[in-house]
């Protein structure tokens, strides 16, 4: 292949065919970003003090061919002094040289580090509205969907901006189980975590699995399918270490960028899937082992999930990540409210709560709690108490309990103690109380 | 920034746009949003205009997909193209405005059109031309360790880093530089096509 023809005169020559060149070493007032900021600086030694002919160290002798290929990695301050320096010797008597020499040094200034600047996570949604306004989806993502497509590309823009170097990083999970329980992974495992569970949607649309290891059969709790995840991981990593795409092995940050990609794959899938097999599909059922939640509740949870665990990892390395966006913290928030009566139900049958239970006939009216629920993306939801099947109302309504919205989701995210929590109260405190505890209890792993 | 996509994928994004997925319209923004906003601010040099342009640009390309011809380059590239095109278009406007004399707008439109062209240059170039340089002026390889780093002479890769600066020099030609228009509906096929070549001449 050969290079462009060039026009004599670069930018700095004055149209003799003889363009001064500076040194490379001699680059005060020179236009050249380099070196790059956060590149370990190449110090330049000392600008050569012009000397006699005669005192100038000896060059390795270079022919013409050989002064010509340097030009290139000249122009990038990436060869040794002594070709530097012969180099520049030899511009000095070739105009041929010296031309190129010139160009290919602009050239390099076109070259630019890859900004990152941040994109505010709002925009999509804004871009992503008026794409849609201005020609509607004929394959629309369910509305139910929405807050799932939103979480997952947040914690992807996060991981993007974090880069390679995050992987090992150790990030705290936190959850209730009758007391806050902690424990240290890294920012991979977590993101393993959120595949392999996010994998039980994909299961119940028939999807193909996603970390493509057919021999893993993983049982369908959470909990233990995340261990067998990350158990398989380990033993992955001391077998075969280093050869791995896919979330079953290695370490290292390509690796790395491989559960990046696995897990936004099959985020991405999950989204198409869904999309394609339309409203009808919402009520599918997806099986969490010991519960099961309907596909477009299903969808709310692991949207809730990615936003906590994305907040974990922003936390572990000191970066801003803010709510969902009202709209989606308000499906959340919806869907917390709805899995309450049963969870409290469950306290009860365990002897954990405090306020007794009265008989009522699923449909009956039975007594109540109105959970006001502030800030963007609150709202007010009649729970009731008494059985999850009984009708809850305002005139049956034995207590009323306000809190904010971000908190009610840390609550229910096990990330803060049902004792520390600030609200407003009025009412049977028991009731209150449970209810509370309740909302912790929903949160996992 | 995203680098160009396997041209399977580009092919495949632009027949699930065309269908109306929703679902491929937000991989597209994650894949894309960054570059076209980078791209924009660039030129720019302001959130906000970025921001619009961003807006522009994807809702250009839902609105017409079928203006993406796979055959002329990848799917990058023409977004990047439509980003410049209209990032140049809203700048001619915003400084006819303002207080910048037509010599100053006409200025900053070719060092905008220069690096768009250099960015173009670099993302079309052969992997081997561009991982060399990669490595000398993003790691600040000697050439000699590039050369290691890319298995190859040292040679080999003095010649990479010389063949790849003299392509991206390229972009420094006003001669052979292509005009980029602005966007508008239906117009937008080529947005590097050649001035006075279009299909649709412009005066």
């Amino acid at each position: 292949m050969s290079g462009p023809a060039y026009r004599n005169g670069g930018p700095l020559g004055d149209g003799d065919g003889f363009p001064r060149v500076p040194s490379q070493r001699d680059q005060s007032g020179s236009p050249r970003p380099l070196p790059a900021p956060d590149a370990p600086a190449v110090t330049p030694p000392a600008a050569p003090v012009p000397v006699p002919e005669a005192t100038r160290p000896r060059l390795p002798q270079y022919d013409h061919a050989t002064l010509k290929s340097l030009l290139g990695a000249w122009a990038l301050a990436v060869c040794s002094r002594d070709e530097s320096l012969a180099v520049e010797v030899h511009l000095t008597d070739c105009a041929a040289c010296a031309d190129e020499a010139l160009r290919l040094r602009d050239a390099v200034g076109l070259l630019h580090r890859e900004e990152s600047l941040d994109l505010d996570p709002l925009l999509r949604a804004r871009v992503l509205e008026g794409c849609l306004g201005r020609r509607p989806a004929r394959i629309p993502v369910p509305e139910w969907a929405g807050p799932y497509d939103a979480e997952a590309a947040r914690l992807d823009a996060l991981l993007r901006d974090l880069g390679d170097g995050y992987w090992q990083e150790q990030v705290e999970l936190r959850w209730y189980d009758g007391a806050l329980v902690a424990r240290k992974v890294t920012i991979g495992q977590v993101i393993a975590h959120l595949t392999t569970v996010d994998g039980l949607v994909a299961v119940a649309l028939d999807m193909p699995d996603a970390e493509g290891r057919p021999g893993l059969d993983l049982p369908l709790d959470p909990v233990r399918r995340t261990e067998a995840m990350w158990a398989a991981q380990r033993t992955g990593d001391g077998k075969d270490e280093g050869s791995g795409s896919g979330l079953g092995s290695g370490s290292g940050s390509a690796i790395g960028a491989g559960f990046r990609d696995v897990w936004r794959g099959q985020s991405h899938n999950l989204l198409r899937t869904v999309s394609f097999a339309g409203a009808g599909a919402a009520g599918i059922g997806v099986d969490y082992g010991s519960f099961r939640l309907p596909l477009r509740d299903a969808f709310v949870d692991r949207a809730f999930e990615c936003w906590i665990h994305a907040w974990d990892i922003a936390e572990a390395v000191a970066y801003p990540y803010g709510p969902p966006a009202p709209r989606n913290l308000n499906r959340m928030i919806d869907l917390a409210a709805r899995m309450l009566p049963a969870a409290l139900a469950d306290r009860r049958r365990d002897g954990l709560a405090d306020s007794a239970g009265r008989l009522a006939d699923a449909g009956a009216p039975g007594r109540s709690l109105l959970l006001e629920i502030e800030g963007a993306g609150g709202g007010k939801w009649y729970l009731p108490l008494d059985s999850p099947g009984a009708v809850a109302s305002k005139e049956h309504a034995v207590a009323h309990v306000v809190l904010d919205g971000v908190e009610f989701c840390q609550l229910a995210a096990g990330h803060l103690e049902p004792e520390r929590i600030a609200f407003g109260q009025q009412g049977d405190r028991d009731v209150i109380r449970d209810v509370l505890y309740a909302t912790a209890s929903l949160s996992r792993l | 920034m995203a680098t160009p996509a396997p041209p399977r994928w580009d092919r495949k994004m632009q027949q699930r746009l065309a269908r109306g997925e929703e679902a491929a319209l937000g991989e597209l923004y994650d894949r894309y949003a960054s570059l076209v906003h980078n791209l924009a601010h660039r030129v720019l040099d302001d959130d906000e205009a970025a921001d619009l342009i961003t807006r522009e640009v994807f809702g250009y390309i839902w609105e017409n997909p079928d203006d993406y011809d796979p055959k002329r380059g990848s799917l990058r590239s023409w977004i990047a193209a439509l980003t410049q095109s209209q990032a140049v278009h809203r700048l001619r406007q915003y400084e006819s405005r303002g207080h910048s004399t037509p010599s100053q707008v006409e200025a900053r439109v070719r060092e905008a059109n220069t690096a768009a062209r250099a960015d173009f240059i670099v993302t079309s170039m052969p992997a081997p031309l561009r991982d060399a340089l990669e490595l000398a002026y993003r790691e600040r390889l000697d050439y000699r360790d590039a050369a290691a780093g890319l298995g190859v002479s040292a040679d080999e890769s003095r010649r990479r880093l010389r063949l790849g600066l003299q392509l991206l020099s390229t972009a420094m030609d006003p001669a052979g530089s292509r005009e980029i228009r602005p966007l508008e509906r239906g117009d937008a096929a080529d947005p590097f096509e050649a001035r006075g070549q279009g299909r649709r001449g412009r005066p």
